[in-house]
């Protein structure tokens, strides 16, 4: 079959959904791979290429639109693309349809299989294919650039022969993929960096990342990331408040805020209000990464940089894949082709439509003019529902103590009582049996005592010599051979003599073969 | 002073005999440590000479050039045994070298008994004493008999009745313990070795038979003790021989560690045994000694099973509670291909070997893996399962064989805890050890059992032959996890073909 990708209408859209490298695996699964005349151009893959790589390039729009059999977008297609969809065709693209309905109607109606990228369920299997997630990386890497593009000075601190430089101050709200792909660029950049999230359990993940998670005391049940396929799910009102004053109290502090807070189908929740914008250092930078759906920040102007009255740059872009399109469309390509991968399970160029697997049927939302969106509840979970952390009572020190003291209790009356009964069984043995028996039972005893002694401290690593070497100790029984061999019997002195043979071969063999294994032993 | 004219002397034997049993302890003390076992297999050693010296010298001693010549050929055969072993056939050897003890045992149990039945005449004529005093002719008889016995008979016709009757109890339980001691390690190093189908198997009427071999061996000790009877000594070893047989062949592969470390214990019962019966101190400490090191063994192996002794013994995984949880999801295959890169990006990996990689001899493919990735500034250690081998300890042998450093080799309880901080784990040819059925279903066969939790970390890989259960026949969730990838093929192709790829 055949796959083509042209050019993006929307403008400002540099990114592309195919590169000759994407083409040449496109390829290799079996698909003719075309291109629009220029569509690579803004992401800096020029038509050579892809002639280069085998893609046929094609002059219009038109002409890519209805040549191919599946068209890999990367924004929702416009009006004018819907119209160019007919029934067969299969469109690879974002999509949003929950907030697109009339657009998905549109495209249903013409009859067409639409696959949308933003709706690829977050299950491990399917992170190749995980869009969302790697144009998000880029965000969060690309919001730290911009930050440091309108910020005066340096991220790490300095101290020079012209002054002593502080570093910069980064609070990155918000620890999703973004956030943690911010973290990560920040604090490589050398700047100090404080990081914040709803679900306390993405701390380990922050501080793994070189930052430090704003810690807020509330009491309230941990959000399970689980139930929401891992995403952040709306707060309570005095979690929020809480959660606002901690913002506050850092916002003097802080030189660069990023803000990445998202609920999935809802407004961006205000997190960075008016007044802790006010409350930042003149020349002082806020991103905010939410501005698509309406910002984190009171003072985001979507798609524009502005400067608040006390020197605040809040810059509220809504294209920071695109102004990395060459990167951004290296990822995305590569998970349209992942996709396709999943698409072509015979890798012979045929898409099979399986509905019946979560990731291709969670992320298709209009098939064989049904709407088939929103998709059911995935049969694997995202994430492993989180065990309650069972926190362990503390004990008080008197507690402790008496519990202390009642199983020192336990423990001695149990040797007591061990000790009685042995003592016991002593006697009975010493009331029958002759002092001879007895003077070797006491031996025996004490022999026992002290090879448990002794033989708990071995190491676990050391099992297999110490049977070696306890094999060769119980070769020991060759002194019962030696002291019969003399007898005037024939019989008893073949037998004897065969016992000292066996048990010098104990011996011998043991102590060796442990002597070598013990040798092996090295330490690094 | 004339050393060597008080060689023999009893006291000075006895000196030897208490230093030998101090330099075991030390020996068996010793082995705490990795540095300190190295000199301790040295007390070992002077112990063994220094109680072997004494007992050669010990008064009536007799037929030296036999001793000397079965003491050369024995360390010949010793010596080559030790050297040609392979690490990976350690459990055979350690089987056929208890079976050793096992026989040595009932031989010496037979010659007490054929030396007390040699002076049954003795005993009779002394069984009288107020017949020797009325006779002088019997007395004389007497004297004359006592004059012409020596060394372990002239002990013997020492002994009083009551001492006599509880030394048929000992050469009884000697016999006894020693033969059970030698077929069940037969069978062991048979199965060890390939030689005998692993599998566990039974004689129809299962325990049943050996419940009732064991009540017959109590009968045949009381008709013993009163008759002295040669035939039900002969008829309780053989009674003996198959209770031997038919335990161990009633206990599978994986269950090894624990039937190895019993027959470890029971070789020194056996001896401790015949201690008792020779009137010999050294044998008796020292078999005890070996008896509570390998029951001590039994114990832990059982622990890390989270089974009883018992349960083990008699053979096979307890029945299930319920239905067993449904798996989830699928096995998803890789290469070495994928396993490589994910190496490549990982900063801590942790090794978990089994029997598997003995089995394919990978244990040298491993090291090097480990030493390349070692080479790359990676975090790598192994964690090593009490019971993975056949051998309590048998990984820790493995990887010492083929140069890995032990200090980075760990226990279950010092790293269980670092799983969730590592971004690969690579098991090797283990199965129920990391099986997560474990702790996650109440229903499993091995619920309770202490595992390695390797699904923690970040990625798992397993390198399998195929897709099938382990030992126990239970199923793996683990390998249908989604952090899981099944690494398929023998493990030393599959580890050889990684090395190719790091580095």
């Amino acid at each position: 079959m055949k796959i083509g990708a042209p050019k993006e209408v929307l403008g400002g859209e540099a990114r592309v959904a195919m590169t000759p490298d994407s083409a040449l695996q496109l390829q290799k699964l079996g698909y003719e791979c075309f291109i629009e005349t220029g569509a690579g151009l803004a992401a800096g893959f020029s038509d050579e290429r892809y002639k280069t790589a085998g893609v046929t390039v094609l002059d219009s729009a038109n002409a890519l639109w209805g040549e191919v059999d599946i068209i890999a977008k990367v924004r929702p297609p416009v009006d004018a693309e819907v119209k160019l969809l007919t029934k067969g065709k299969t469109l690879i693209s974002f999509f949003y349809p929950a907030q697109n309905t009339e657009l998905l109607e549109a495209a249903k109606a013409t009859g067409s299989n639409v696959i949308a990228m933003d709706m690829v369920p977050r299950i491990s299997r399917a992170q190749k294919m995980d869009a969302l997630s790697s144009m998000a990386n880029i965000a969060g890497y690309r919001a730290v650039i911009e930050a440091g593009n309108n910020f005066g000075r340096f991220f790490t601190g300095q101290v020079t022969a012209a002054g002593k430089v502080p570093p910069a101050k980064v609070l990155i709200v918000g620890a999703g993929v973004a956030g943690l792909a911010a973290i990560g660029t920040a604090t490589s950049l050398g700047a100090i960096t404080y990081a914040f999230d709803v679900r306390p359990e993405v701390a380990e993940q922050i501080e793994s990342m070189g930052a430090e998670f704003v810690y807020l005391d509330f009491e309230e049940k941990a959000q399970d990331g689980a139930a929401t396929g891992g995403y952040a799910a709306p707060s309570s009102p005095e979690f929020r408040e809480k959660q606002l004053e901690k913002f506050r109290e850092l916002a003097p502090e802080m030189d660069i805020v990023i803000t990445t807070a998202l609920i999935p189908g809802r407004d961006a929740p205000k997190l960075w209000l008016k007044d802790m914008v006010e409350a930042m250092k003149p020349g002082s930078v806020v991103v905010d990464l939410a501005a698509e759906r309406g910002g984190n920040c009171d003072l985001t102007v979507p798609d524009q940089k502005v400067v608040s009255d006390n020197g605040v740059t809040i810059v509220g872009y809504t294209d920071f894949p695109s102004r990395m399109a060459s990167q951004s469309s290296t990822l995305y390509s590569t998970n349209i082709r992942h996709m396709m991968a999943d698409l072509t399970p015979g890798k012979d160029g045929q898409v099979v439509h399986n509905m019946e697997d979560d990731v291709i049927r969670g992320a298709t939302v209009a098939f064989e003019g049904e709407i088939t969106f929103p998709p059911p509840p995935p049969k694997v979970k995202a994430i492993a529902a989180q065990k309650p952390k069972e926190k362990a009572k503390e004990l008080t020190p008197e507690e402790r103590k008496a519990q202390e003291i009642a199983a020192f209790k336990a423990q001695t009356k149990t040797q007591v009582l061990l000790l009685g009964i042995g003592t016991l069984l002593l006697l009975l043995a010493g009331y029958y049996a002759p002092a001879s028996f007895m003077s070797h039972f006491v031996v025996f005893m004490l022999s026992c005592f002290v090879g448990f002694q002794v033989i708990w401290n071995v190491s676990h690593s050391l099992h297999t010599p110490l049977m070696a070497v306890t094999n060769a100790v119980s070769g020991i029984i060759i002194l019962g051979a030696v002291a019969q061999i003399g007898s005037t019997s024939w019989i008893i002195a073949i037998l004897a003599a065969l016992s000292v043979l066996i048990s010098t071969i104990n011996i011998v063999g043991g102590f060796l073969v442990t002597r070598r294994m013990l040798a092996m032993f090295q330490k690094s | 002073m004339n050393l060597s004219a008080h060689l023999g002397d009893p006291g000075i034997v006895i000196a030897a005999y208490i230093a030998a049993a101090v330099l075991f302890i030390l020996c068996l003390g010793g082995l705490s440590g990795q540095e300190s076992a190295k000199r301790a297999v040295w007390y070992g050693i002077a112990g063994m000479a220094l109680a072997v010296v004494a007992a050669v010298f010990s008064p009536g001693t007799g037929h030296l050039w036999l001793i000397v010549l079965m003491l050369v050929i024995g360390a010949g055969i010793g010596t080559v045994l030790a050297k040609r072993v392979q690490m990976t056939e350690m459990p055979q050897l350690v089987a056929a070298l208890h079976s050793f003890v096992g026989l040595a045992a009932v031989f010496i149990g037979f010659n007490t008994h054929i030396e007390l039945a040699g002076l049954a005449d003795l005993f009779a004529l002394m069984s009288n004493p107020a017949q020797m005093v009325a006779d002088p002719a019997i007395a004389a008889n007497v004297q004359a008999h006592l004059a012409e016995l020596a060394g372990f008979a002239l002990k013997l016709a020492q002994k009083t009745p009551l001492e006599l009757s509880i030394l048929r109890v000992e050469t009884f339980l000697g016999v006894f313990i020693g033969a059970v001691t030698f077929t069940g390690s037969v069978i062991a190093f048979g199965k060890l070795a390939g030689k005998v189908d692993g599998k566990a198997k039974k004689l129809p009427g299962g325990h049943m038979l050996n419940a009732g071999a064991a009540i017959l061996s109590v009968i045949l000790l009381i008709v013993y003790v009163q008759t002295a009877s040669f035939w039900a000594l002969a008829l309780m070893t053989l009674l003996a021989f198959f209770i031997g047989y038919h335990l161990i062949m009633g206990i599978g592969g994986a269950d090894m560690p624990v039937v190895v470390s019993m027959l470890n214990s029971y070789s020194g019962w056996a001896a401790s045994a015949i201690g008792f019966s020779l009137g010999n101190d050294l044998l008796i400490v020292t078999g005890a000694l070996v008896g509570s090191s390998g029951a001590i063994l039994s114990y832990i192996m059982c622990k890390a099973m989270n089974r009883s002794f018992i349960s083990v013994i008699l053979g096979g995984f307890g029945s299930t509670s319920g239905p067993a949880m449904e798996i989830e999801g699928e096995q998803i295959a890789i290469d070495a291909d994928g396993v490589a890169t994910a190496l490549n990006d990982a900063d801590s990996v942790i090794i978990v070997p089994g029997y598997g990689m003995a089995v394919a001899q990978a244990q040298q493919a491993v090291s090097e893996l480990t030493r390349r990735l070692r080479a790359k500034g990676k975090n790598v250690r192994f964690a090593i399962h009490p019971v993975a081998g056949r051998l309590p300890g048998h990984m820790n042998v493995l990887l010492a064989e083929a140069k890995v450093p032990y200090d980075i080799v760990l226990e279950m309880d010092e790293i269980n805890e670092d799983f969730p901080e590592t971004d690969v784990v690579i098991v090797i040819g283990s199965n129920d050890i990391v099986n997560p059925a474990a702790q996650e279903d109440p229903n499993s066969p091995i619920a309770g059992m202490p595992v390695l939790e390797v699904w923690k970390a970040k990625q798992v890989f397993v390198s399998k032959r195929g897709q099938g259960t382990g030992y126990s026949g239970i199923e793996n969730p683990l390998f249908f996890k989604e952090n899981t990838r099944m690494f398929y093929g023998d493990a030393k192709a599959s580890i050889d073909s990684l090395n190719s790829l790091i580095g």
